[in-house]
């Protein structure tokens, strides 16, 4: 098939393009500022919850109406909180990571020359442009924006006379999220089809890496329980906007009863939840998958288990969509529904556990490369499992009627999901930088990055369990109003200079993602020496990715450090790519 | 002092990543994936962060225990959930423990160093069934104990005489209601609210007017009381961490929670947890000059519900049972408070 080479203008290519590459591209470029915003809303209130009561003359500069005389105000906290949250699960996490990597590496690593639909795979990434303009957009109108926390339960987020918040600001916020899930369906339809109809001659299911086995399985997790967090946000909008009372019930505020009868917030939180739980594995198994490329390339040793990965992968989507009410064991549900939630819940442990201990005997005896995106994806395992293990609290109900929702939990999701889902993304950028813009990324500053950025992950997320032990309780926006909360300032002093030392690292990441891309020395081929399909493609972005016909592939992505029988390297190389044809003596899996 | 410290740790940090970056940057720029070098020095700092890891657990659990709620659970559900919180916690620390040191170890010793060849090792179907079995084991453990406290602690079914209060939450304060001489709530719904009436109690209903209102939740040691929660606007959480004790109170509906009180307030001003607890914060409050802090059993919100959220309490007196009814004949009706 000849490639059509059209002349294109600067904005069908780098505006209004629809090649993969570049989308993916626009996808990280967006969710990287996305993630700058709520990065830096992570750092005000971690100032706030350790210096409460100081004026921060700085801020009062930057952010005017909600500081009084630079100290904030717990209306400005609460919406800080909530908008970070929202930012950094659906607009970084989710469209950043999923949407920059699926785009990027479906088509490279199947052999296809673009997604199905190169059209919607454009108007996705509009329509989520589109959501973080208005949800940005929010932050500057007057009554401030939604601050009903991430998870805007009714009636907090359904009457404007609760919180300054729920008025126009949870309107925006509302209208955002609707757009965004749109984006993400279109998006996550588009990975669904290419991956089972666009795959290269020889690329079996079985075959295929275990990053695309992540995105595909997020992608089918995606249709599944996205579209039920937008009927749940519907209905919230008829309740606020056209007096129906399918969240509310039985309301007094502010002097007056409300007309609302016969709903239940309850419900919910039983459709917000449907989606919330499968949403953490939308943001974990993509991080996950990438984890898994990249130990198996850099260790020089194949993915341990690669059969038993697909496997937990599909088993921990499965249970991801039946777990749900572990979010509501105190909310006055029938106990006994407590009960299958918690088993349910604890199941996933399993194919956790396997995930975890393939990856560890990946390692074991390899040849260990210890370039940045090994050391995020080997900080990821070991952040998943630290953060992981505090689930088997979180999710046992009996347990849970003490922690919930205090800051344990606080610690416990930030780890599983938020560290790791971000040291995941890192791995992805720095492996695959070369790809995206044909430079190499400095490797000195990314070291750096890694060292500061993993110490104070834990600095800041490991004490934090024990200010949840002491009964303190999330989206508090000072403890002085209670002084047996007193002894918990010096921990949230050590927790806040490493926010500090977190926060500050990123300029390292930012400064040599802009140095590297325009001036990171020209990247070879096949920088990593790696098996999979994307790296067979020049370095040179072309439409339709192969100048040629698309490869032909014969094995699967994981022949590293295979050896003949005398023991030696075939071909005198410690990888086998996947284009390579089997040898007549060698033994296939 | 604190702050001095950290600045100097933070200076120590970039000191030693500058001198990092200078003894890296004498490698070849060209080299794309990681030079022995390289490999030689993260393997190291692999083994240093594990370290680093081990310590912050090991400073936070020892540090960190002074913070804690007092081990000694005040209610007698509690110990319940306590055995089980011990017994979890054992566990991820083993595993934690054991994990961690895989991960770090193996990075250190299969670091790319000169003459490593990785073996091909992709499958051991033993190897799975044992990190699949394992977990399952465990966790079938796990879960039947957990279980078993849950359906115990919720399940107040069996309670002989219990008392019968109402919470009951707005935005920003709790309020409390004793069922009275007959041990039954009268009804309430907002749309009975009005003037005094501020829980809205239907005062036609025959079992309302004996009710008691009240600010502080006085409880009587060793009965067991069954909590009915209300809400007037939006979702509350009534948290009461000594106890173990949380329910979410829900606009449009009751919930219900129950627990027996088995340490009162002055026996637990008593206990050593809290004296070491109190004396630290005292020790701080003088810093800062502040009124120093008796120990109090508390209800916090621990669902947000708007501005004054991070304040809404309400104080919990436990007392010997003789001591609390002389305490409720000594409180208004809601028939005396209205008249």
């Amino acid at each position: 098939m000849s490639e059509h080479h059209h002349k294109e203008t600067f904005v069908t290519k780098y505006i209004f393009s629809k090649d993969h590459k570049m989308i993916a591209k626009q996808y990280l470029i967006t969710g990287m500022f996305m993630g700058l915003i709520g990065l830096f809303m992570s750092m005000l209130f971690r100032l706030q919850l350790s210096y409460p009561d100081t004026s921060f003359s700085l801020i009062e500069a930057f952010l005017g109406r909600g500081q009084d005389g630079g100290v904030m105000t717990p209306d400005m906290y609460l919406s800080l909180v909530t908008i970070h949250g929202t930012i950094m699960v659906f607009f970084v996490l989710t469209a950043g990571l999923s949407g920059t990597f699926s785009n990027l590496l479906i088509p490279l690593q199947i052999g296809a020359r673009d997604m199905a639909s190169g059209l919607l795979n454009m108007i996705s990434y509009w329509l989520f442009f589109l959501s973080s303009v208005i949800m940005v957009s929010s932050l500057f109108i007057e009554t401030g924006p939604a601050s009903a926390g991430w998870t805007i339960y009714p009636p907090l987020s359904a009457l404007p006379q609760a919180m300054p918040g729920s008025g126009l600001g949870m309107t925006l916020w509302l209208i955002s999220m609707a757009i965004f899930i749109a984006s993400s369906l279109l998006g996550a339809l588009n990975y669904i089809v290419t991956v089972l109809n666009l795959r290269t001659i020889g690329m079996k299911m079985t075959r295929l890496p275990l990053t695309i086995w992540a995105f595909f399985v997020t992608a089918i997790i995606g249709v599944v329980s996205f579209p039920v967090l937008l009927s749940a946000a519907l209905l919230l909008i008829f309740d606020r906007s056209f007096g129906t009372s399918f969240y509310l019930s039985d309301i007094f505020i502010q002097g007056e009863v409300l007309h609302y009868q016969g709903g239940s917030p309850i419900l919910f939180e039983h459709l917000f939840w449907f989606l919330g739980h499968p949403e953490v594995y939308i943001v974990l198994l993509p991080a996950l998958g990438i984890t898994s490329e990249i130990i198996a390339t850099n260790s020089r040793k194949p993915i341990f288990g690669y059969r038993a990965m697909i496997g937990s992968i599909i088993a921990i989507a499965f249970l991801s969509t039946i777990v749900w009410g572990h979010h509501m064991f105190v909310t006055g549900m029938n106990p006994f529904l407590g009960s299958v939630f918690t088993f349910t819940t604890l199941l996933i442990a399993i194919p956790s556990a396997v995930k975890a201990f393939n990856y560890i005997t990946t390692l074991w005896k390899g040849n260990l490369q210890l370039n940045p995106a090994m050391l995020f994806s080997i900080g990821l395992v070991s952040t998943f499992i630290t953060g992981g293990l505090t689930g088997i609290v979180l999710g046992d109900s009996a347990l849970d009627i003490n922690v919930h929702d205090t800051m344990f939990v606080v610690a416990h999701f930030h780890l599983v999901m938020g560290v790791s889902a971000i040291l995941g993304m890192f791995a992805g950028i720095y492996h695959w930088f070369p790809k995206m813009y044909g430079r190499m990324m400095n490797k000195n500053l990314g070291y750096m990055h890694f060292w500061l950025t993993i110490i104070a992950s834990y600095g800041v997320f490991f004490p934090m369990h024990f200010l949840g032990l002491a009964g303190l309780p999330r989206r508090y926006y000072t403890n002085s109003a209670f002084p047996i909360f007193d002894d918990l300032l010096h921990i949230n002093h050590v927790i806040t200079i490493f926010a500090i030392i977190g926060g500050l690292a990123q300029i390292l990441f930012f400064a040599n993602f802009f140095f590297s891309m325009k001036k990171g020395p020209i990247a070879p081929k096949n920088p990593w020496k790696s098996n999979s399909l994307e790296w067979t493609t020049p370095v040179e972005h072309i439409h339709g990715n192969w100048p040629g016909e698309i490869p032909e592939v014969h094995r699967w992505a994981y022949d590293y450090s295979k050896t003949d029988e005398n023991g030696e390297f075939y071909d005198g190389q410690d990888f086998t790519p996947q284009v390579v044809p089997a040898r007549p003596d060698e033994e296939m899996l | 002092m604190n702050a001095l410290f950290f600045i100097l740790i933070f200076i120590a940090l970039i000191v030693a990543c500058w001198q990092f970056v200078k003894i890296l940057g004498l490698t070849k720029v060209k080299d794309a994936t990681a030079t022995e070098k390289e490999n030689n020095i993260n393997g190291w700092l692999m083994l240093g962060l594990m370290v680093f890891i081990y310590g912050l657990m090991l400073t936070s659990m020892f540090r960190g225990r002074d913070v804690l709620l007092p081990r000694l659970s005040a209610s007698l559900e509690g110990h319940h959930i306590d055995n089980l919180f011990i017994i979890t916690m054992c566990l991820i620390f083993t595993v934690q423990f054991i994990t961690q040191f895989l991960i770090y170890y193996f990075t250190f010793k299969y670091r790319g160093i000169k003459g490593r060849k990785a073996i091909f090792f992709a499958d051991s179907a033993k190897l799975e069934f044992i990190w699949t079995i394992i977990p399952a084991i465990v966790l079938t453990g796990l879960i039947g104990y957990g279980l078993w406290t849950w359906n115990d602690v919720m399940d107040s079914s069996d309670a002989e005489n219990p008392l019968v209060i109402e919470i009951y939450a707005k935005q920003f304060q709790w309020e409390a209601r004793y069922a009275g001489n007959d041990n039954t709530l009268g009804q309430g719904n907002v749309r009975y609210i009005k003037g005094k009436n501020t829980m809205g109690v239907n005062l036609k209903d025959s079992y309302a007017l004996d009710d008691v209102p009240s600010r502080v939740l006085y409880l009587p040691k060793g009965r067991k009381v069954v909590f009915n929660f209300r809400s007037q606007d939006v979702i509350h959480s009534a948290y009461m961490p000594h106890f173990r004790a949380q329910m979410n109170c829900v606009p449009g509906m009751t919930t219900h929670f129950a627990f027996t009180p088995t340490v009162t307030t002055v026996e637990m001003r008593k206990n050593e947890d809290i004296i070491t607890k109190v004396n630290n914060i005292n020790v701080l409050r003088k810093e800062k000059g502040e009124d120093p802090y008796t120990f109090d059993y508390l209800l916090l919100c621990n669902k947000i519900c708007g501005s004054s959220h991070y304040n809404m309490q309400m104080k919990i007196v436990v007392v010997e049972e003789s001591e609390f009814n002389d305490w409720l004949a000594s409180q208004k009706t809601l028939a005396q408070v209205l008249n």
